[in-house]
């Protein structure tokens, strides 16, 4: 399968030289691609010479990278304690059941959204708090999950 | 004639609650009205409980601070003040007048904190004009062996969990011969239920940085890193901007302030590992590789960052070092006590009234804190445990609310210090289900080198995960204390070695909370629901039917206007019932 990365060229080159560039690189790659996919991930080790199965194992460590596509938006519950003694749990239900995911799944199947947990927001006084993109929502109750994704819902049309 | 200043407070946690709208109606309103005051920025002043904040200060009355304003009722306010009376309500601090919060603050001892929700953190004039880099200057004058002398009289610990006496470290660090050394700063502020770092590189990035540099200066260092976690977007955004204010007045970079002392600085994103935060790890993450940690002795004042001596500080500890040099180690050894100098940023979250930040003095109990500089509990439900160092700390039940916050006072409880966040928790919550949350944490966090670490964390959870599925043992508790003895001796890191310390605390103060969850087959706090009993009281059960209407199984019987009755062979525990009654009848045990 014969594949363009040639948009890949430029930040591999900028992070070629550096020391320790590896994860900024793979940073980069996935706010490029939303993830970071097989095939970039060789290409990316057959550039800078670090073995895949080495670029595999750092992308596999850190809870930022994904290795699958992901939706639109980006959903974070966070997990954090002060959330999950103010019912984180029954938080992520609302949102699971709103976007009619089953347990285990992540991604909506209209690539609309990606449901993540995450460990602390660090916004603790404002528990429960889930982020969507780069906005934070803090104080909530399970009814208040539908009005907040139907405005990124809104905002596709 | 002087000139009013609005100050909107939009830290994170400000952000979340609504404060850019705001400021934006001020700023429209100063559109209409040009002159009418001055709109500023600034961080969270730690009160993140009444967020929205904004500050109104510059005329007669006073400095006076609002809380929880929207923008529909902050233009009258605003107002109010202008026309020199007191805003009629919102009122949380003021400097001249009584005010609700007043006395919170006043409990407090703020030296890491004094700019943060005073100052625009993106001004380095701001942070100036409040003696900002006046450190720096005086430290450029000393030797470096000075400045690592008061630092070592200063007494300071390191204010990332373990205590480690700060000037000891830079003296090893500074001993270590090399051509290059690093200093890096840890951000990777991890611990679920902590935000003092966020908020303090929010709010005042600046005195992070002064610190670095005179750490630099002291040990010999030309480069440094502020590794940071990539969930604050704003913290880094601000450091950023920190940076290259400080190289444009040449606080940083080549021949600083004409001295030939040459320092740059760095930030690394990090990218969501728990395990980083022990240095080693964080260290290797720099590094670009996974993040696991590494046997030391080699220190990493020997051999660190790439092979060179690296000293490694958390952001409060570097926060502290300005105040040092400003005003000297005698000055810094009057806070605190004997053992443990100076002051401690906690965030205050959970139950309690007054979450946020907070600083206060060393050897203030833990009782104070809660009910003297947090506010008492949130909601009419007692007291039940404070959670103190998150994943690697522990629960302290309320008959040792006396005990006073030093290193060696919290170890002796089984908790630790840790970074800052302590988590209060009332009787609705199971402290089993608690320290089943923690093991979940470490055992998804665990970098997976050291056995005990890897695996014996994971059966931890299982026979937590079974005990508050009613399917505990007796014998279980005796396996997790065995399984904790060996996990603590059996890893490398601190994460493994701090691991188990949620599940002995809560087995020390709480057992028979455990015993209830396995004997009696109870949740005495009513959280893990397979243990959960519903039952109807018919004194209070007027049969209006709306709970029989509600269960998914149906398994709720009576007759209209008559007592209901749950089956309880048929109940699935999911507390419909419970949230549909109006009239209290249904009980949850």
């Amino acid at each position: 399968m014969e594949q363009d990365f040639s948009r890949l060229d430029h930040l591999i080159s900028v992070h070629r030289e550096k020391e320790g560039a590896l994860i900024p690189l793979l940073q980069a790659v996935q706010e490029l691609d939303g993830y970071l996919s097989r095939p970039v991930l060789q290409y990316i080790s057959d550039e800078l010479g670090i073995p895949a199965a080495e670029i595999y194992g750092v992308a596999t460590f850190y809870s930022i990278f994904r290795l699958q596509p992901q939706g639109k938006h980006i959903v974070r519950i966070c997990k954090g304690t002060a959330c999950h003694v103010s019912d984180a749990n029954g938080i992520k239900a609302a949102l699971l059941e709103n976007l009619g995911l089953e347990a285990g799944e992540t991604t909506t199947p209209d690539m609309q959204f990606t449901v993540v947990e995450v460990a602390c927001l660090g916004c603790c006084s404002l528990a429960p708090v889930i982020m969507v993109d780069d906005q934070t929502f803090g104080k909530l109750k399970p009814q208040m999950i539908a009005g907040i994704l139907d405005r990124f819902r809104d905002a596709e049309v | 004639m002087e000139q009013m200043i609005v100050k909107v407070g939009l830290a994170s946690c400000g952000l979340a609650a609504g404060a850019e709208d705001v400021y934006l109606k001020l700023r429209e309103y100063l559109g209409e009205n040009p002159g009418a005051f001055r709109l500023a920025e600034t961080a969270c002043n730690g009160m993140c409980f009444e967020e929205p904040v904004v500050e109104l200060c510059g005329l007669d009355l006073g400095k006076v601070t609002l809380g929880r304003v929207n923008p529909e009722n902050i233009l009258p306010l605003v107002q109010e003040y202008k026309s020199g009376k007191l805003p009629s309500s919102n009122i949380i601090l003021a400097e001249r007048h009584p005010a609700v919060r007043n006395e919170l603050m006043a409990n407090q001892k703020r030296i890491v904190l004094q700019n943060c929700g005073i100052i625009d953190p993106l001004s380095i004039g701001d942070y100036e004009e409040r003696g900002g880099y006046a450190a720096l200057r005086k430290a450029l004058k000393l030797s470096p062996q000075a400045i690592i002398d008061e630092i070592q009289n200063s007494g300071l610990r390191g204010r990332g969990g373990a205590g480690f006496s700060t000037g000891l470290k830079w003296a090893l660090c500074a001993a270590s011969k090399s051509d290059k050394k690093y200093v890096i700063c840890n951000a990777d502020e991890g611990d679920p239920g902590a935000f003092m770092d966020r908020s303090m590189l929010e709010g005042d990035p600046h005195k992070v940085l002064e610190g670095m540099i005179i750490g630099a200066y002291a040990m010999g260092s030309d480069e440094g890193y502020i590794y940071c976690r990539a969930e604050y977007p704003l913290a880094i955004k601000h450091l950023n901007a920190a940076i290259k204010a400080a190289q444009e007045r040449n606080y940083l970079g080549n021949n600083i302030l004409g001295t030939g002392f040459s320092f740059k600085l760095h930030i690394k994103e990090g990218a969501g590992a728990f395990v980083c935060g022990e240095e080693t790890a964080l260290i290797h993450s720099i590094e670009g590789k996974r993040g696991m940690p590494t046997i030391r002795p080699p220190f990493p004042a020997e051999r660190g960052l790439w092979d060179k001596p690296t000293n490694i500080n958390n952001v409060e500890t570097w926060a502290n070092i300005a105040w040092i040099i400003q005003n000297g180690a005698k000055a810094f050894r009057q806070m605190g006590t004997q053992r443990s100098p100076g002051t401690k940023v906690f965030a205050l979250a959970g139950m309690i009234a007054g979450s946020g930040l907070i600083e206060i003095p060393m050897g203030m109990t833990l009782g104070d804190i809660i009910y003297k500089v947090g506010g008492g509990m949130k909601t009419d439900k007692p007291f039940k445990a404070l959670q103190i160092g998150g994943p690697s700390g522990g629960c302290v039940p309320a008959d040792l609310l006396d005990t006073i916050v030093d290193y060696d006072s919290i170890t002796a409880t089984g908790a630790i210090m840790g970074s800052g966040g302590m988590v209060v928790m009332d009787t609705g919550t199971c402290m089993v289900d608690v320290a089943r949350y923690f093991l979940n944490f470490t055992q998804n966090e665990s970098c997976g080198k050291c056995t005990f670490c890897r695996i014996g964390t994971r059966r931890m959870l299982e026979i937590l995960t079974r005990i508050t599925e009613g399917r505990g043992v007796p014998e279980d508790l005796d396996k997790l204390e065995d399984l904790a003895k060996n996990i603590i001796k059996g890893s490398l890191c601190g994460l493994g070695q701090s691991a188990p310390n949620p599940v002995l605390t809560t087995l020390k103060y709480f057992r028979d909370e455990y015993l209830a969850h396995i004997n009696d087959k109870r949740c005495p706090a009513g959280v893990c629901t397979v243990l959960l009993r519903f039952e109807i009281n018919p004194d209070k059960c007027i049969g209006c039917t709306a709970c029989a209407r509600a269960c998914p199984v149906n398994c709720i019987s009576g007759y209209v206007k008559k007592p209901h009755l749950i089956d309880q062979s048929q109940c699935i525990q999911c507390g419909q019932c419970y949230k549909v009654c109006k009239f209290d009848a249904i009980t949850k045990g």
